[in-house]
């Protein structure tokens, strides 16, 4: 509507414009900092690996039970540091370095571990002058401290797995008094802003002519049209890790870039600053809307993670010393045995806060998303139906709009289950109001929905309108819950409604009256099945610096600064906590969020934010969600379609084809586009896009147990190959195809024009199924798979046994009492394993109550066995196996059902072709012990 | 397991106030009955399979076909037939059978779901008629009007026929009247341009003696200025005193430059100053006088061209689309200037030179002038009544040449506007020309599509009318509008929408599209069951 873009426009005038306009194509650059703008990484990244002028004061090592302490010097500036080592249950160690005594405390960030990590006993191995060797418990494993100059190593057996400070890159800028307060300058102190280094710097800068103060930004710091105040001054830390032995790390997302990180030697380390990244540029390390400071390391012998537990803007720098190397030249290193081991040096830089690293030392991939896990939690549980397909859009306009879209999705027998509002639905931008015009009856429109057994997803972002006629904004001014600039007057900013409030969501008081905002009575026209969406919560902040929040703000009393990338995961965490809250703590939460930070995972779904209807954008939704998943977050998805421009209509097909088989499956669109609900692209596209998510209904069992297991275990659902294959090297860079859970491949087709994928089936001896023809490939083999624009292919790894609902309806909830069909996928050696979990779907009961059903179901020995994986568990489900699939069976000549004492026949038929054995109509409950015997 | 929903339903249809029982599978329309006997192997009806009897609605799929589960939701592609007594039977797919919502109107559907429904078919059997029986009330009304518009339009456009003939006759005449008139002003204004060009020759020459005489005394005053030592002589030094003399302009008025000036001379008398006066007078500053106003022209004050004021319009799509109705508004304002007599103050004279007057033409002069003019009025009298009539023919032309429709039925909706108010907006729909939105509550109007084409269905296309190229959407398309069509007996826009950013859609209601009744039926539906 006109009205829209003239207000938008009008709103954004100053700042949007120029976003807005120049942006056209892509990102503007310009907006956001490299390392070299952002002072602190800029005198950090000046350091060079060298002698650390750090020195471990052996004489002050105390050991306790639990933690070790131990001062470090540097002996440049003499400032002592203090070293705490933990060793963590569950083969962890904790690393944490602060000054000895800061001016005043450094800024420790909470809320993200879910309890104080449970330590194990350390004890002195040795000691000398030269340091000090600590035992880690079993497997020979001993932590070194070196004294002079101070580094650490963690050894097992004669390898070193990982080495602190080995590079001398410790830095810790400590706390002191602003020059021009003490009357009397002293330009030779300030360059020992860096610790470490000050020698060297200081050559340089001579050369470079800096007038130092102003240029390095130790006191001031200018971007753009900003200021940022630094009334501490300089506050950063940095650490560096060898890890020797490794070519391959992963992770500490969010950034549009390959899988496998790339070493950052001579462009721009890796950002971790959460921004609201205007049309975001692909491959490479810029920041974008999330921050997950966690890095994987893997080679074919172990994997182990890095935790850096820091909510200030950080910078990762990755290299390696067979970076560059051609596989002939690693190949030539190895024939001469003249190769030195590979090995990846990483270098973390954050702004402010202390060091606090939590060393995860596998040694499986599966020991490693569980011992993160143990630190920040796991997955939530998702309601069921949040695993159902998504329709959204910027915006649906009013009530007429959303239930003609309903129908559609009838009229052309297409399931799905929430249908979302975004910005336009509320009143002028009034979070928890809804435009009176647009959407007067709201309840209604939700019943009209309930009545379908459907749901509704609304956008509750958390600026908050200036306005002294909106309660919320009342409320959170006379409680002063809002964050303060550096003067102590209530921040503002701009976005969507204008002059914007930002609630203090680190307050817990904050999010408790902000969950309380959720209550049915409070959050008028809402209804149970209403949900919620937090977008902007980086927080963006149209005319702030880098589009966000002045880094001089205040929180309390600590500076926006230091808590910066951790506000978003506080949103989204009282959003949920509310939406808990208003069913007394009975039903599951459902919220969207478009930030995160470690320990986002427990609260909710996320999606890679505002993409573009472009196939790379399509491709690039595939690692951004492995790398999310392999850091804790699984619930992850790209708006299908791509949200800026419009998509051409393969694209759209080939991107619902991808969604269907990624965790959070959710189309969205830009208010400029085309609308683009399934059915609007011809009768063909429709039939494809439908087949496709019915295809996504009919794994719903399945789905909706890898969550289960997410959520027990920390196991991500939609992985890399390389987590179920750690010791294939050629899985370890593939990012255009991925599992989900450990038995489905899917290889998407993400070109135009596509006639033909190249899928790698991983494991040697192993067998896959295409799911959609049951033909059988072997493993550890690159396949070619010629494609139609309906080809999806997937394959189901033989060895495996998937439940899927087959009877696909208009949602999820109309699914729930219906059959199950298992697909037994037989390994070469006639063997299957699987899983089969049943609850109510969206209750907490599964929890509190035990209610739910989890069996075990095993193929061997020609027997199809379901036995009890809980048998203290209670739940009873109408649900019953009316088919098994057995691929790769031969051919039996009677099926017998052993139940309760009895034994009765099994009708069944067998495709020769394709050795497909199907066993008719068995008939028995879900929830019951069974063995079908094959003879 | 599930109970076996077995397969006999009894159905109860009422014609004729006479219960009916009919037996059949669940989910079976009665044309399918026959296929489906029992006790006999079952057959799928794509025939790819036979099957026991007891495996029809034994709730699990057998036939690819969906034929064997009529009345479950074994099937991915079956469907369930609901008889819906007293409303239309309708198929629905199988998957809605026993999902918890209530799709059929007699219940059938959800037999074994725990849904609670309700029997809504006679209600909606006798809304449904209320409506149907409304509707041909409305139609069979519109209809009539329809045919009344037809007529309308067949007579008006004969009579436009007629007129544009008659016109063209007219047009005809005064054709030859305005060359007529053209041969009459051209003979009265040659002799008018020689008198007046002899009046102003005698007049120029006349100025010209003036301007000598003044150019004397100037002279002459010159050079007692220049002549500072006052012995009769302008020497080089006393020249060289007059810096803006300088040839070369370079600042600086050399020796060599004045004498230059002065024709080699070293100084001059009165007599030889003259030519000297030549070189300098149109540079030489009185030293008496403040300067001269120096001559300059001002540019004539052109038609005035639009301005775009810039300033006031940060944002493109309200500047286009005003800019857009003004060019409407201003070609026909030029067109209107067009027609008027030719602007007289466009005389050759180049007024500024003197503030003399030109002395009035002498008596025959003014007579001749004064024939021509009235030979000229005369002309552009009849010139004009030429052009008018000329854009009557065309607009009525254009007129005709509209698709209004195989009856012209549409052709009453030309040059009329329909509008609707929102509650933040009016709509107004000008057919066959073009639809605006303008806010309520201030704002300028935005172009949301001229008059594109008629784009309904193939069957007929008279359905939907398609406005396009409006003012352009902020990094968007250009606005455009699809104006759906229904029968109505009043011509109403009745909603608009915004289905897709800068795409409309309106609906409009007109007697125009109703069709003959007769055909619509408003018996109850349940006949097809007997």
């Amino acid at each position: 509507m006109a009205v829209i873009s003239i207000e938008r426009m009008g709103l954004l005038s100053v700042v949007c414009l120029s976003l807005f306009f120049s942006s056209a194509i892509a990102v503007d650059r310009g907006n956001f900092k490299t390392c070299d703008q952002s002072a602190f990484c800029k005198r950090q990244r000046a350091l060079k690996p060298s002698q650390s002028p750090y020195r471990a004061l052996l004489e002050t090592l105390e050991l306790s039970d639990s933690r070790l302490t131990l001062q470090l010097i540097n002996d440049n500036n003499k400032v002592h540091l203090l070293l705490e080592l933990y060793r963590l249950q569950g083969n962890m160690t904790r690393v944490k370095i602060n000054e000895l005594k800061p001016l005043k405390p450094r800024f420790e960030v909470p809320d993200v571990l879910i309890a104080e990590p449970p330590t194990e006993p350390l004890s002195v191995l040795s000691k000398d002058d030269n340091g000090v060797v600590l035992s880690l418990g079993a497997e020979s494993q001993r932590l070194i401290v070196s004294a002079r100059p101070f580094r650490l190593d963690i050894m097992e057996g004669p390898e070193v797995l990982l080495s602190l400070n080995s590079r001398g890159l410790l830095a810790f800028e400590h706390l002191r008094l602003r020059k021009d307060t003490q009357a009397q300058p002293d330009g030779a102190e300030v360059k020992e802003s860096v610790d470490g280094d000050q020698q060297q710097d200081e050559g340089e800068k001579d050369e470079d002519g800096e007038s130092d103060k102003e240029e390095d930004g130790l006191w001031e710091e200018t971007f753009k049209s900003h200021t940022d105040t630094k009334p501490n001054g300089p506050t950063s830390i940095s650490l560096d890790f060898s890890l020797p032995g490794v070519e391959h790390v992963y992770g500490i997302p969010e950034h549009a870039d390959d899988l496998k990180l790339k070493t950052t030697d001579g462009g721009e380390p890796y950002r971790l600053y959460n921004l609201d990244v205007f049309q975001y540029e692909l491959y490479n390390p810029m920041a974008l809307y999330g921050s997950i400071p966690v890095m994987l390391a893997h080679n074919t012998q172990r994997t182990m993670g890095i935790f850096w537990l820091n909510a200030a803007e950080t910078w990762v720098d990755i290299s390696s010393n067979t970076a560059g190397k051609t596989v002939f030249g690693k190949m030539l290193d190895f024939v001469q045995g003249s190769s030195e081991k590979p090995q990846t040096d990483v270098r973390w830089i954050s702004e402010s806060g202390i060091i606090d690293v939590f060393i995860m030392l596998g040694p499986k991939p599966s020991d490693v998303f569980s011992q993160y896990a143990s630190l920040t939690g796991t997955q939530s549980f998702p309601p069921l139906a949040s695993l159902g397909y998504h329709q959204c859009r910027w915006n649906y306009n009013d009530q007429d709009d959303v239930k003609s879209v309903d129908q559609g999705f009838d009229q052309h027998d297409i399931p799905y289950d929430f249908i979302w509002l975004d910005i336009e639905h509320a009143d002028g931008k009034r979070y928890f109001t809804w435009d009176p015009h647009k959407f007067p009856q709201p309840k209604e429109m939700l019943q009209g929905l309930m009545d379908k057994r459907r749901k509704m997803v609304a956008i509750v972002d958390p600026h908050i309108k200036v306005d002294s006629d909106y309660k919320i904004h009342n409320e959170i001014t006379s409680k002063d819950f809002y964050v303060k600039n550096k003067d102590g007057r209530n921040y503002e900013g701009w976005c969507w409604p204008g002059n914007s409030g930002y609630p203090d969501f680190t307050k817990p008081e904050m999010r408790a009256w902000w969950a309380s905002m959720f209550s049915y009575d409070q959050y008028e026209g809402s209804m149970e099945n209403l949900f919620t969406w937090n977008d902007m919560n980086e927080p963006s902040v149209f005319n702030g610096p880098e589009v966000t929040m002045h880094k001089d703000a205040l929180h309390g009393k600590w500076e926006h600064r230091d808590i910066h990338n951790i506000y978003g995961l506080y949103v989204q965490m009282a959003t949920a906590e509310g939406q808990t809250q208003r069913s007394g703590g009975v039903e599951r939460p459902f919220v969207l969020t478009r930030a995160v930070f470690a320990g986002s995972q427990r609260y909710g779904a996320v999606w890679t934010g505002d993409n573009a209807a472009e196939w790379d954008h399509l491709k690039i939704s595939i690692p951004m969600c492995l790398s999310l998943g392999l850091v804790g977050v699984s619930f992850c998805g790209a708006d299908v379609g791509g949200f800026f421009k419009n998509p051409s209509t393969e694209l759209l097909v080939r991107w619902y084809q991808t969604g269907a088989y990624q965790p959070f499956f959710r189309a969205h669109a830009h208010l400029d586009t085309t609308r683009r609900e399934p059915w609007l692209f011809g009768p063909e596209n429709t039939a494809l896009i439908r087949e496709v998510i019915r295809q996504r209904y009919a794994l719903l069992p399945y789905w909706y147990q890898l969550f289960f297991q997410a959520h027990k275990t920390g196991m991500p659902v939609m992985r890399p190959l390389w987590v179920d294959y750690p010791k294939d090297t050629a899985t370890f860079t593939i990012d255009d195809e991925f599992l989900i859970g450990s038995d489905l491949l899917v290889h998407p087709v993400t070109e135009e024009g596509s006639r033909g994928v190249t899928a790698y089936l991983p494991g040697a001896g192993e067998v896959w199924y295409d799911v959609h023809t049951f033909q059988k490939h072997n493993g550890a083999q690159n396949l070619y798979i010629p494609v139609t624009l309906s080809s999806i292919p997937v394959f189901q790894r033989g060895g495996s046994i998937i439940p899927r609902k087959d009877r696909v309806r208009r949602s999820s909830a109309c699914m729930e009492n219906d059959p199950y069909t298992l697909y037994v996928a037989l390994s070469p050696k006639k063997f299957a394993a699987g899983e089969l979990y049943i609850d109510d779907g969206h209750s907490f009961n599964y929890d509190t109550k035990r209610e739910f059903i989890h069996r075990s179901l095993t193929f061997a020995n020609n027997a199809l066995t379901s036995s009890n994986l809980c048998p203290d568990c209670n739940f009873v489900t109408s649900s019953w196996i009316e088919k098994v699939l057995i691929l790769g069976a031969s051919k039996p000549s009677k099926v017998l059902l052993k139940m309760d004492g009895k034994e009765t026949p099994v009708d069944f038929e067998f495709e020769t072709s394709m050795s497909v054995l199907t066993l008719r109509k068995p008939g028995m409950n879900a929830g019951a012990d069974w063995t079908l015997l094959l003879q | 397991m599930t109970c076996l929903h077995l397969l006999l339903t009894l159905v109860f249809a009422v014609s004729l106030g006479t219960p009916v029982e009919i037996q059949r599978p669940r989910g079976v329309p009665l044309t399918k009955k026959q296929f489906y006997e029992e006790n006999k192997p079952f057959t799928c009806l794509d025939g790819s399979r036979t099957i026991p009897f007891d495996r029809v609605n034994d709730d699990y799929c057998d036939c690819k076909d969906g034929s064997d589960e009529p009345g479950t939701a074994a099937c991915p592609n079956g469907s369930f037939h609901c008889t819906n007594a007293g409303y239309r039977p309708t198929f629905i797919p199988s998957s809605r059978i026993n999902d918890g919502i209530c799709d059929c109107c007699d219940t059938t559907d959800e037999y074994n779901s725990g849904a609670r429904c309700e029997n809504t078919c006679k209600d909606l059997g006798r809304k449904e008629r209320e409506v149907l029986q409304k509707m041909a009330e409305v139609t069979k009304e519109g209809f009539l009007l329809k045919q009344q518009l037809i007529e309308e339009a067949k007579k008006g456009r004969q009579e436009k026929q007629g007129k544009v003939t008659d016109m063209q006759e007219n047009k005809k005449q005064l054709e030859d009247k305005v060359e007529a008139l053209r041969t009459v002003k051209e003979t009265a204004e040659q002799p008018e341009k020689e008198a007046k060009e002899r009046h102003l020759k005698a007049w120029e020459e006349q100025k010209a003696a003036i301007r000598l005489e003044k150019d004397k005394a100037k002279m002459a005053e010159a050079f007692l200025e220049l002549d500072d030592n006052a012995d009769g002589f302008v020497s080089v030094s006393e020249l060289q005193s007059h810096a803006e003399l300088d040839p070369d302009a370079d600042g600086t008025l050399t020796e060599t430059e004045v004498q230059g000036l002065m024709g080699g001379a070293e100084q001059v008398d009165t007599s030889t100053f003259e030519s000297v006066w030549t070189n300098i007078k149109d540079k030489y500053h009185s030293e008496s006088q403040p300067e001269e106003p120096t001559p300059v022209e001002t540019p004539p004050d052109e038609v005035k061209e639009p301005v775009v004021d810039n300033e006031s319009e940060p944002y493109p799509e309200d500047d286009v689309s005003e800019e857009e109705d003004d060019d409407d508004d201003d070609e026909d304002d030029y067109h209107e200037d067009d027609d008027k007599a030719p602007p007289t103050v466009k005389t050759p004279e180049k007024s500024h030179e003197d503030e003399e007057a030109m002395p009035p033409y002498d008596p025959d002069t003014q007579a001749l002038i004064d024939a021509a003019q009235k030979a000229r009025d005369d002309f552009e009298e009849v010139e004009k009544s030429f052009r008018e009539m000329d854009d009557q023919i065309r607009n009525i032309e254009k007129e005709l040449s509209f698709d209004f429709g195989p009856d012209a039925e549409f052709t009453y909706l030309y040059s009329q506007c329909y509008e609707l108010s929102t509650s933040e907006y009016i709509y107004r729909l000008c057919p066959f020309n073009r639809v605006s939105q303008k806010p309520k509550y201030g704002g300028s109007e935005t172009n949301l599509g001229t008059w594109g084409s008629w784009s309904g269905p193939e069957n007929n296309k008279y359905l939907v009318m398609k406005y396009e190229h409006g003012t352009g959407c902020w990094q968007g398309p250009n606005r455009s509008t699809t104006v759906k069509l229904t029968c109505g007996k009043e011509t109403v826009v009745t909603s608009t929408s915004e289905p897709s950013r800068c795409e409309y859609l309106m609906e409009f209601t007109t007697p125009a599209v109703c069709q003959e009744t007769g055909n619509i039926d408003l018996s109850p539906h349940n006949h097809e069951e007997l």
